[in-house]
């Protein structure tokens, strides 16, 4: 016990830590301009996607990727996914899951360093930082200097435009989910559903929280993706990293001119630090906080340049590689790296289910029949003698075209079917029915069996009476007075 | 609470328990938290003043805003009666073949007698309107008074054997067992009766017993007369079974079911939902069906030759 320091002695460490505030410095290099046109795509897809049109007659909306909850109909460019095929969304959601182990387990953190929304946006109010105050010593002047005219002005113009990012976030995701423009008209004259404010409201309020003030918090603190990326990640992954056999003991090109071969190539210069959009030091090591966005490669490449050292003392490079090249052999080019039994198996089943996919996709029926008997009461005996079941039939029709449907029995001599459409005068074994365009059409059918039939199993298909004459069957089961066959 | 014991590492007071060497810190709550919790309870006062909230002996505190779950209920209640009131008053004005021409209102129709039936008419008729033995099913194409919906919207209205209303639906069948027919009589009956649907041989004696004493009421051919409520014993249907010693229980001592009159009990557009209701069945019959039957019983001085 004795030995033990006290944590919440005066001037031990402390647990809890305030937060220091993140001015990143203004960087160029490839990984930035990777990293702009990253952000780019994304806020382009992110913002662009809900105004393509895509023409689907006029049964259906014009919209190519749209969420219809109120019809519960899921609309992407050429597919239209009902809700008993939400299995087409989940293998999507799945590739995605195992799209993102490949890709950590082939080049680490790179959802995190580049199209994680957390880190695009942050990006994005960062450079709105300098924008509006300057590069990061002006934003830590102003940081440290007293409120004051110039203070608010800067402060008031810069909430102000994330203010307006945030709000435009939040309204873009309410356009995936109704006719964009429609809604857009609604939104601004003040008819759109209450959910849509309340969902532009709670985004915007998030957009601005996270995105203009908690930053990296957010990734370091609050997001489980690190953690479980970061089990994921093993030697043979590209991350980056500090080669510190190189780079240490660290001292300035002029400690260094004075005493050669005393210190490393590392100058000590800080300038990965102050680049790293999270604040932290990568020569401490691979930790949570690096969220290999590469920044401090492209700042510290400039620096060796500028010195006359060879680039890459932070560099993309594999564990593996780090102790081989540690060990004097020459460096293995980046490429090889991708290739290790790891991301060849995630790259296996990723495309596995991208062909199941396709495949379900490709032989997938638009039409439908699916069949409930009454149980109550489960028969009835007609004066006759001959016994009447009745059936919720639904017919469902899952193309944007009116459609004729034919609806037949198979099986159960002599029985013959009508329905509250169909006069009981009209029944017969084959029944013609139009079903509207994109619908389930509910029908009531009964089915009347001659006198001494045995309750038993039989079918009711469908056909689509189009060119592709699609069919479906339905199997059930025909109740009689006798009971069991 | 005498000897505070102070944790060595921490400088924190412990709660002054110790399990395998291992001391549970006594660190305050956090401010937030303490701060939630005293709103929760002022939340909380606020919340007894104002809603019912405290059991009394047979009733509870009534709130000073006046909300009751029940008023709540009445209030929707009252706007949904607002809502259908339209459809109700036309359904109380319309007579009952022109609901069935407009496909909206008897909609509308279908669906209230659907919920007036689970209230008033599964006691006896069942959740599925299917029946006992003893009280006919209603999904079936067999009817005792007729299927169309006057007739049905008639039957419900008067019910069957209510004393004190004139027009309520009437048959009686006499007790042959009471000195009328032998028993050896009453099974000859019964094999005739039986034979009319195929379910026996035919007896020679039956058929004249038959003759001589049911077919007034039942017809010659045992099909029955619905200006009678005389069921027709020639079909598959059996109101109160079809086995010999039914038919013979039947014809020595009957049973005869009762009905109630609804039209004291429930509002003309419910009666007429549940004739609609009853009509979609399965085993509604057109008007037109109606006509003739009624062509043929009574005179109208109306018809044309």
């Amino acid at each position: 016990m004795s030995n033990l320091e006290p944590v919440t002695a005066p001037g031990a460490a402390r647990l809890y830590e305030k937060r220091k505030p993140v001015h990143p410095q203004k960087v160029d290099g490839p990984f930035r301009r990777f990293k702009w046109l990253v952000m780019v795509v994304a806020l382009s897809i992110y913002y662009g996607t809900p105004w393509i049109r895509w023409d689907r007659g006029p049964y259906a909306p014009d919209q190519a990727v749209l969420v219809d909850l109120a019809n519960r109909r899921f609309y992407m460019f050429g597919i239209e996914i009902w809700p008993q095929e939400f299995y087409f969304v989940a293998g999507l959601l799945i590739m995605a899951g195992i799209g993102l182990f490949l890709v950590t387990s082939a080049v680490g953190r790179a959802w995190c360093g580049y199209s994680c929304p957390q880190t695009v946006w942050t990006d994005l109010f960062q450079h709105v930082d300098r924008l509006v105050d300057g590069d990061r010593n002006a934003q830590m002047r102003l940081e440290r200097a007293p409120w004051g005219p110039k203070k608010i002005a800067h402060r008031a113009v810069k909430w102000s435009i994330y203010l307006a990012i945030s709000f435009w976030t939040g309204g873009a995701w309410i356009m995936y989910f109704a006719d964009a423009p429609t809604l857009t008209q609604e939104f601004w004259s003040g008819q759109a559903a209450p959910v849509a404010y309340a969902t532009v409201a709670v985004l915007t309020a998030t957009t601005f929280i996270l995105g203009g003030f908690m930053r990296e918090q957010v990734c370091i603190y609050m997001c489980p993706w690190p953690r479980i990326q970061g089990a994921m990640v093993d030697e043979k992954s590209l991350i980056v990293t500090y080669k510190h056999w190189r780079g240490e003991p660290r001292g300035s090109v002029k400690k260094a001119e004075k005493n050669p071969g005393a210190f490393g190539d590392c100058v000590d210069c800080n300038q990965c630090v102050a680049v790293c959009p999270t604040g932290y030091d990568i020569r401490k090591g691979p930790d949570i906080a690096c969220i290999t966005c590469a920044l401090c490669i492209d700042v510290c490449d400039r620096v060796m340049r500028e010195v006359g050292r060879p680039r890459g003392l932070i560099d993309y490079a594999t564990l593996e590689d780090c102790e081989r090249e540690q060990a004097g052999e020459p460096a293995r080019p980046a490429w090889k790296a991708l290739l290790h039994p790891r991301t060849i198996i995630y790259f296996s089943i990723w495309a596995a289910i991208g062909l199941g996919l396709l495949f379900a996709l490709g032989v997938r029926s638009h039409t439908d029949i699916s069949v409930a008997p009454d149980r109550n009461p489960p028969f009835m005996l007609m004066s006759d003698g001959s016994v009447r079941n009745a059936y919720t039939v639904k017919l469902r029709n899952m193309e944007s075209r009116p459609r004729d449907m034919r609806v037949a029995i198979e099986g159960l001599p002599g029985a013959e079917m009508w329905t509250d459409e169909i006069a009981r005068a009209d029944a017969a074994r084959v029944l013609t029915m139009p079903v509207p365009a994109d619908a389930t059409k509910p029908l009531r059918l009964y089915v009347i069996a001659p006198a001494g039939t045995a309750s038993q199993d039989f079918a009711f298909t469908v056909t689509s009476l189009d060119e592709q004459a699609e069919m479906d069957t339905s199997e059930t089961y025909f109740e009689t007075p006798g009971g069991e066959q | 609470m005498a000897n505070k014991h102070i944790d060595e590492a921490t400088g924190v007071e412990t709660v002054g328990h110790e399990w395998d060497g291992i001391e549970e810190l006594n660190n305050p709550l956090p401010r937030w938290w303490i701060w939630s919790f005293y709103a929760t309870i002022v939340f909380a006062i606020g919340y007894c003043i104002a809603y019912p909230a405290w059991p009394l002996v047979d009733r509870a505190t009534a709130g000073v805003l006046g909300w009751t779950s029940r008023g709540q209920l009445a209030k929707e209640m009252a706007v949904e009666d607002q809502r259908r009131a339209g459809t109700l008053a036309q359904l109380a004005i319309l007579p009952i073949g022109k609901i069935q021409g407009n496909e909206q209102l008897m909609r509308a129709a279908v669906a209230g007698g659907r919920a007036a039936f689970k209230v008033n008419c599964v006691q006896c008729h069942g959740a599925g309107a299917a029946g006992s033995p003893g009280y006919p099913n209603l999904n079936d194409d067999d009817w005792l008074w007729g299927g169309d919906l006057n007739t049905i919207e008639t039957t419900l209205l008067h019910g069957i054997r209510q004393p004190g209303d004139d027009e309520t639906r009437n048959s009686i069948m006499p007790a042959f067992g009471d000195g009328f027919l032998t028993p050896q009589q009453i099974g000859a009956l019964a094999d005739h009766v039986l034979s009319l649907s195929g379910k026996a041989k035919d007896n020679p004696a039956g058929a004249k017993l038959f003759e001589e004493n049911c077919a007034v009421c039942h017809g010659s051919d045992g099909k029955g007369l619905r200006q009678f409520g005389a069921p027709n014993l020639a079909d598959a249907i059996w109101l109160y079974g079809g086995t010999r010693e039914d038919v013979i229980r039947q014809i020595t001592q009957p049973r005869m079911g009762v009905m109630p009159a609804w039209s004291g009990r429930l509002d003309p557009a419910t009666i007429k939902m549940l004739a609609a209701y009853v009509h979609s069945l399965g085993g509604g019959e057109d008007f037109q069906e109606a006509v003739e039957t009624e062509g043929q019983t009574k005179a109208d001085p109306n018809e044309q030759p």
